[in-house]
């Protein structure tokens, strides 16, 4: 293995800038002339827009301008829109309700833009905020997804019942029929919890109109420059999409809620241009949990069917999915494809059939949060499979077991083909590595001192590598989701990889790096990552979803192939030999039987210097670009196991061991691979025990800080046991799968599973804080101390 | 506007700033140190920690005239042109980092810790010592062995 190469633990090259405070983040750019802007925001959860008077505002020291959505209606400033299209069961299309970056005539959630302030500083454009007078008349508000059809106030015209679609997914009869036959069937009723994705970095934006070239300019906290930029042009019509470059400088985290096309850019880019300077807006984090999409947010209810020998033989499952006051970007695959698709889960499941209501609300618009329908899906599947085997008084292990799909390809009953995989054998080292012979001692240990403990699982499958581009078109996707790359090979040898993925803490400088160092035999020094400008890559679709390993770097794949074929074209003039005797090997070309060589810089060199062919027989230069549109999604997987040890008289629970063995196919840099998951289960584990986002009947945020919603803390959580098996993915040339979102799929069932076993109660909902673990304890024995 | 004079990564500085100026603010916005960051508004997430005479402190907790007259030191005076300070070393080596964001609070808080705890410090002790920092990323397993390995390479 090649010490800077594919499967080393090379450390990052991006780091230094950042643990030296030299990262460049949106906020920490300034621009000559720049503006600020304070959003006014909506305190009602729905309410319509009388009257606004900005008379006093406009008046304030420092104010450039007060605007409101008229105006921007009146500048023709096109709506946000929703990029996938869902048909309901009966034919009909979402229903798409228009949604304009400031509210014109009704606010719909507290948090809906209401009017913006531009002024010279950002104390004068808050403070004017505060002069401008909204004549509101509240109307009645719905928050609870299960409320939103029934007897609640309509929030928008074109969805009856606040209903957005009602999808449904596979053999509703044969999974009838199935579930009448069983020996035995396992019901749940599931909350998944509503979160708030929280990256350490609050979202930003500058916005600057060069009225010389009359073109835009937006730095911007994006996962997808260039799908920003495609939106904002193309449906919001700001300006041409030659016209508008879009740069996500180094940005702080997203966990998908960076993907989306928000308001705030939308307005920083169209008020740049009213007020002819940059405009400037950065969230403080109480503006961020009533700004940014919110994830998960499902009410189910699901039935999973067994027959004697503990087979299971259908799933049936009904959602109720909360889409919030707008369809944000993607919102609508979010319960559907990247939902139901995975609830055969490790299973060889004969029938399951999935019905999906998408829900309006007067709360914030919900959307991919890691995992994006993988994690709800998983819950669902590995809550039930866990109390089937309680309920039937089987090992969940075996049961699992018993159940898994063992031979590939595998074709579910929802969409899915699985290429390759062996969750047995996750499962088995998951198992050793948790010392599951030793857990009955732990238990009794634990006994003694008056604590109760408990062993969950989570054998969890997910789809990345997002995605076949045809096949996510016939399923309503409004792009494709291939990826592109472009390698560059200076005069000197050296390699700049450009690439339409975006790096926000995933490493990618340095894992494309080592797939470059890899394949050129060149140092790791002289290979440069580009990605996160508009202006120096062509087109790209981001980073969301696990892609960029199976995606990206398949990409960057074909590219090397071309960079590869063209130098050895080179080299062959270089060393008067046929191009089919050159080979290139470990940054060398030699022709094959002599000794005759020549280095990777010699023959860079030569592509641009271009003294040892003519035009005719060679093009010069040494530049090749890619796009890889994937054949099929990959299907990591993997058994993560949970054991914990509750307090039965507080009720709080200690996480004593964790295990994750996950299948990611080749992985390149298992260092940044373990971070990924690691922060992926944290993640999980709050979800599953401290995040919660809690709306009154009213439609306000209770918790809308820092100081009411509880983020993960270094308490929180233990250590990891953190390992992999591989089976390669066979559809894409380097065998990734992908990485990112696996913790935080696999981690809330593992943290369920152990708690309800501990207290032998399966009556709990998510998050297990320790006041709802003491409270089920105490109702499910009477309030009796463990045994 | 009231003037505030301070010493900053070593050097002397003053200015005249609108009362209500935050040291964070002044840190960033004024000296245009923006290793220093802002991730919340209620002092939970410590990503804006500097020293303020030798002590950590959330720099948006104070205003920048509470300072008046205090050394401070922020993560762009750790380390030594290219030479990184055995903490930031440590965070590098053992992958205590993924977006950055975090990490100027996390380091400084991290020297902290060892100035008051020492160098040899256990798992349990680092995580308490972590109540005042939030990271998204990580889930602190690289913090805590960043933070474990560089208390020790400082003590070298």
């Amino acid at each position: 293995m090649n010490a800077t190469g594919i499967g080393a633990a090379v450390r990052r090259k991006e780091d230094f800038r950042f643990i030296t405070g030299k990262g460049q983040y949106t906020d920490d750019v300034t621009r000559p002339g720049e503006t600020h802007i304070h959003f006014l925001r909506s305190p009602h959860a729905h309410a319509k827009i009388k009257k606004i008077d900005a008379k006093a505002a406009q008046a304030m020291p420092g104010v450039l301008a007060v605007l409101t959505g008229a105006e921007l209606a009146a500048d023709k400033i096109g709506n946000l829109i929703c990029g996938w299209m869902i048909h309901s069961k009966d034919g009909s299309p979402m229903k798409m309700a228009p949604h304009p970056a400031i509210a014109n005539g009704k606010a719909n959630y507290v948090g809906d833009p209401v009017a913006v302030v531009v002024a010279e500083t950002l104390d004068q454009a808050e403070d004017a905020a505060e002069k401008v007078v909204v004549d509101y008349e509240v109307l009645p508000a719905v928050a609870d997804p299960a409320k939103a059809q029934k007897s609640a106030p309509q929030i928008h015209e074109v969805a009856p019942a606040n209903t957005i679609y009602q999808w449904h997914l596979g053999d509703a009869k044969a999974t009838e029929g199935a579930l009448k036959s069983a020996k035995h069937v396992t019901k749940l009723h599931i909350v998944n919890n509503r979160l708030v994705p929280n990256a350490m970095e609050p979202r930003a934006a500058i916005g600057e109109y060069d009225a010389g070239n009359q073109s835009f300019t937006l730095w911007n906290t994006t996962q997808n420059p260039h799908v920003a930029r495609l939106v904002i042009a193309a449906f919001v019509g700001m300006a041409p999409e030659h016209k508008l470059r879009v740069i996500a400088p180094d940005v702080g985290g997203g966990f998908g809620s960076k993907i989306f096309i928000y308001p705030e850019e939308v307005v920083c880019l169209w008020a740049s241009k009213k007020v002819g300077r940059p405009v400037k807006w950065v969230s403080e984090r109480s503006e961020a949990f009533l700004a940014d999409a919110h994830g998960r947010d499902h009410v189910t209810d699901a039935e999973m069917a067994f027959d004697a020998d503990g087979k299971i033989t259908a799933l049936k499952v009904k959602t109720i999915a909360n889409l919030g006051a707008y369809m944000s970007t993607f919102s609508s695959s979010v319960p559907t494809y990247l939902y139901g698709t995975l609830l055969s889960g490790q299973y060889d499941i004969p029938h399951i059939y999935c019905e999906v209501d998408a829900v309006y609300t007067n709360t914030v618009p919900v959307d991919a949060y890691r995992g994006a329908g993988r994690p709800e899906a998983t819950f669902v599947v590995e809550r039930l499979v866990e109390v089937g085997a309680r309920e039937l008084g089987l090992d969940p292990a075996e049961l699992r077991r018993k159940n898994f799909i063992k031979s590939f390809p595998h074709q579910t009953p929802v969409i899915m083909t699985y290429d390759a995989g062996d969750y047995n054998a996750s499962l088995k080292k998951a198992l050793d590595l948790i010392d599951h012979k030793g857990f009955a001692k732990r238990k009794r240990d634990s006994e003694r001192s008056g604590k109760l403990r408990g062993l969950g699982f989570s054998t969890y499958i997910e789809a990345c590598g997002i995605a076949p581009s045809s096949a996510v078109g016939s399923l309503g996707a409004g792009v494709g989701l291939w990826e592109s790359a472009e390698v560059r090979v200076n005069p000197t040898g050296s390699v700049e990889v450009l690439t339409g993925c975006h790096s926000h803490g995933q490493g990618h400088e340095t894992t494309f790096a080592q797939l470059v160092a890899e394949r050129l035999g060149i140092p790791i020094e002289n290979i440069a990552v580009v990605h996160g400008d508009t202006d120096k890559v062509q087109f790209g679709m981001g980073t969301y979803g696990s892609r960029s390993g199976a995606v990206g770097m398949s990409a960057i794949v074909k590219a090397l192939d071309k960079v590869e074929a063209k130098a050895k074209k080179v080299a062959s003039h270089l060393l008067e030999a046929a191009e089919n005797d050159i080979v290139f090997k470990d940054g060398k070309f030699t022709v094959a039987g002599t000794d005759k060589s020549a280095a990777w810089g010699e023959v860079a060199l030569h592509a641009y210097i271009a003294h040892k062919f003519t035009g005719a027989q060679l093009e010069p230069g040494l530049k090749e670009g890619a796009f890889y549109d994937p054949t099929n999604f990959t299907f990591p997987a993997g058994c993560h196991i949970c054991e914990v040890e509750i307090d039965p008289e507080t009720g709080n629970v200690a996480i004593a061991n964790w295990v994750a063995v996950d299948d990611f196919g080749t992985v390149i840099n298992p260092m940044i691979v373990e971070g990924q998951v690691h922060g992926g289960i944290a993640q999980g584990v709050g979800q599953a025990m401290l995040e919660n986002t809690v709306y009154n009947k009213d439609g306000q945020l209770v918790s809308g800080s820092f100081m009411d919603y509880t983020m993960p803390r270094a308490v929180d959580v233990p250590s990891f046991k953190v390992d992999t098996t591989v089976t390669k993915c066979p559809g894409n040339p380097l065998g990734i799968k992908g990485c990112g979102e696996a913790g935080a799929i696999a981690a809330p069932a593992a943290v369920i599973n152990a708690i309800t076993d501990a207290i032998g109660s399966e009556d709990i909902a998510m998050p297990a804080t320790p006041q709802a673990v003491w409270a089920a304890i105490q109702k499910h024995n009477g309030g009796r101390k463990a045994a | 506007m009231p003037a505030v004079k301070m010493t900053v990564n070593g050097k002397a500085v003053t200015a005249d700033i609108d009362p209500r100026t935050l040291l964070v603010q002044f840190l960033r916005e004024n000296l245009r140190l923006t290793g220093t960051h802002v991730g919340c508004d209620t002092s939970q997430c410590g990503a804006c920690v500097v020293h303020v005479n030798g002590q950590a402190v959330k720099s948006c907790t104070i205003l920048a005239l509470t300072a008046d007259g205090a050394d401070v030191r922020t993560i762009e005076s750790l380390a030594t042109g290219d030479k990184l300070h055995p903490m930031q070393e440590a965070f590098r080596e053992n992958h205590g980092l993924q977006c950055g964001f975090c990490t100027p609070g996390m380091i400084m808080t991290a020297v902290d810790i060892v100035r008051r705890k020492g160098n040899e410090l256990d798992e349990k002790t680092i995580r308490e010592e972590l109540e005042g920092n939030l990271c998204r990323c990580t889930g602190y397993h690289n913090i805590v062995k960043s933070i474990a390995a560089g208390a020790k390479a400082m003590a070298g």
